[in-house]
């Protein structure tokens, strides 16, 4: 019997007194991209820590791969590559000691870490520069650093958190290339959030709309697209943007999340420069 | 500015073969290990990459030395038990400049928070006591850098200290224990204030009463009875105590200043870890 790489069953969770994620299911298929979509403040990133086990959270709720993530935390992590919201390569060393560390705390064997962390940079394009400091890497290089960090375990399940907030375009595309080229030659399943909803359409297999902490519309860009096209009555069809604006409706300008988030994504918007 | 897209080549399945099987987990005794040298060989590889660290912390010990430790050799005014103060001095100063490193070993912490580091490693198959294990001893592999700097510094000026190899092993273990802990107060206030500033105001509120309430200065014989009493409770005086028996071949009770060193380092250990949660909030 297959499982699905994640499942969410009334998955809640609180912050003091704001529901940052109420009720939330969902379930991610192995091997396909799940984009979990909205704004700042919509309860994607709450998400992604409970299922990464950063955040407790009662039996049942979160399942990675059959395993709970209540009571079987090492086992779940064990399956996972997690790519941070942040710029989280450490910048005081070189690329490839940024990824031999995640080789170790992953318990790849001394005889084959060099070889695995080699490799880990070749599938992202960093051999040539796997010796600078992290800290001399363009936005984009380190994104795809980080991508190599999370690959070196040979993850079932690769987690991306705005892997390409406050990258350019050009940056943007490249960061997905290396996504799917990694994805098709390894298999795993991806889910990454994003606030880029061209991106979601052009990237992933299926969607999940989320707003005020629940996932207000789930299915692939193409159908969601064509669901709102047909409550419309128009033969133009419309963008996934538009079909979020119609599932989380008005107000979003007002709610577009708090000022730590707001600042978390400029942080990280500036050091990526 | 960005790079060009890179059109990703590399990523076929025959270059990436590696990559496509999971390694078998450690288990047991075997992990811990393994979490605390991958934390230290980090440690060591940023100390190679930029020392400048190293020198700039190594002008205070050297103050200590040349200043407060000449002058009151001169003065002779703390009864040091017929050394010459600068020697009564060195191993307190050596315990002092491993201590200013590891107490604010927390800041490191909640930058690593703020960068997305501490959650990606708190993502991996490492227990948070494994984590914070790692954290302390590398916080006492930095010490101990610092540590054969100051030794070098009061060599030179002429403090009469051992050579003997396993003497100076033991002062590796006694300088790596005390900042084990002390960098574990650190991440355990760290895990209570949560932010860098607050967590800077705490370092400085407790560093110098740490350091003045210990026997790195002057023995406990001139100190008045509450302060005895406060340097009775506080790790620095074990570890200066032990560093001077060592170094010097002053009567030590080193049995002593190892356990409390190790019971500390424990202690701190346990409750860095118990906090280490909040911080991933």
């Amino acid at each position: 019997m297959t499982s699905d790489a994640v499942a969410c069953t009334g998955l809640a969770y609180t912050f003091g007194g704001t529901r940052a994620v109420d009720g939330l299911d969902l379930t991610v298929a192995e091997g396909e991209v799940f984009g979990l979509l909205g704004p700042n403040g919509a309860g994607k990133t709450t998400a992604i820590r409970c299922i990464t086990t950063l955040l407790p959270v009662p039996a049942g709720m979160v399942r990675v791969f059959g395993h709970d993530t209540a009571g079987d935390r090492m086992a779940v992590r064990r399956l996972l590559g997690y790519v941070p919201q942040q710029l989280s390569a450490d910048q005081g060393l070189t690329g490839r000691e940024n990824v031999a560390l995640f080789a170790r705390v992953f318990d790849v064997p001394r005889r084959e870490r060099a070889a695995r962390v080699g490799q880990a940079l070749a599938a992202v394009d960093l051999t040539d520069a796997a010796d600078r400091l992290a800290g001399t890497y363009s936005g984009g290089m380190v994104r795809r650093l980080e991508l190599a960090q999370a690959l070196v375990s040979a993850p079932r399940l690769l987690i991306l958190d705005e892997p390409t907030i406050g990258l350019d375009p050009i940056a943007r595309t490249g960061v997905w290339e290396h996504i799917n080229a990694v994805r098709a030659a390894t298999g795993m399943t991806v889910l990454v959030t994003t606030h880029y909803m061209d991106e979601a359409d052009q990237y992933c297999d299926r969607v999940g709309l989320m707003h005020h902490g629940r996932v207000r519309a789930l299915g692939t860009p193409a159908e969601l697209r064509r669901g709102l096209a047909a409550r419309r009555g128009t033969t133009t069809l419309p963008t996934l943007e538009d079909v979020f604006r119609e599932v989380a409706g008005s107000g979003l300008d007002d709610e577009s999340g708090d000022f730590r988030d707001v600042r978390s994504t400029r942080r990280t918007a500036g050091r990526v420069g | 500015m960005s790079e060009a897209p890179a059109v990703p080549q590399a990523a076929s399945a025959d270059g990436i073969g590696l990559l496509l099987k999971a390694p078998r987990p450690r288990a047991g005794w075997r992990l811990l290990p393994a979490r605390v040298a991958a934390m230290c060989a980090v440690e060591l590889q940023k100390l190679r990459h930029d020392r400048t660290e190293l020198y700039t912390r190594a002008v205070q010990p050297a103050l200590w030395l040349l200043i407060f430790g000449q002058t009151f050799t001169r003065i002779k005014a703390i009864p040091t038990s017929g050394i010459p103060y600068i020697d009564y001095l060195a191993p307190g100063i050596i315990a002092q400049s491993a201590m200013f490193i590891a107490i604010f070993y927390g800041i490191q912490i909640i930058w690593e928070r703020d960068a997305g580091i501490l959650n990606k490693l708190l993502v991996t198959p490492t227990p948070r006591s494994a984590l914070i294990t790692g954290k302390a001893f590398a916080a006492g592999v930095k010490s101990l850098v610092q540590a054969v700097v100051v030794v070098l510094i009061a060599a030179v000026l002429g403090v009469a200290l051992t050579w003997n190899p396993l003497k100076l092993l033991g002062v590796a273990a006694v300088v790596v224990l005390g900042s084990a802990f002390f960098s574990c107060l650190s991440m355990t206030i760290a895990g209570i204030v949560l932010s860098r500033d607050r967590l800077m105001g705490f370092g400085q509120a407790i560093t110098m009463p740490l350091f003045f309430g210990s026997n790195a200065l002057y023995p406990l014989s001139v100190m008045p009875g509450w302060l005895q009493a406060v340097s009775k409770v506080n790790p620095l005086s074990y570890q200066v105590d032990a560093l001077r028996g060592l170094l010097l071949g002053t009567p030590a009770h080193l049995a002593l200043d190892f356990v409390v060193l190790l019971a500390a380092a424990a202690l701190g250990i346990a409750a860095a870890s118990s906090l280490l949660g909040r911080l991933a909030r």
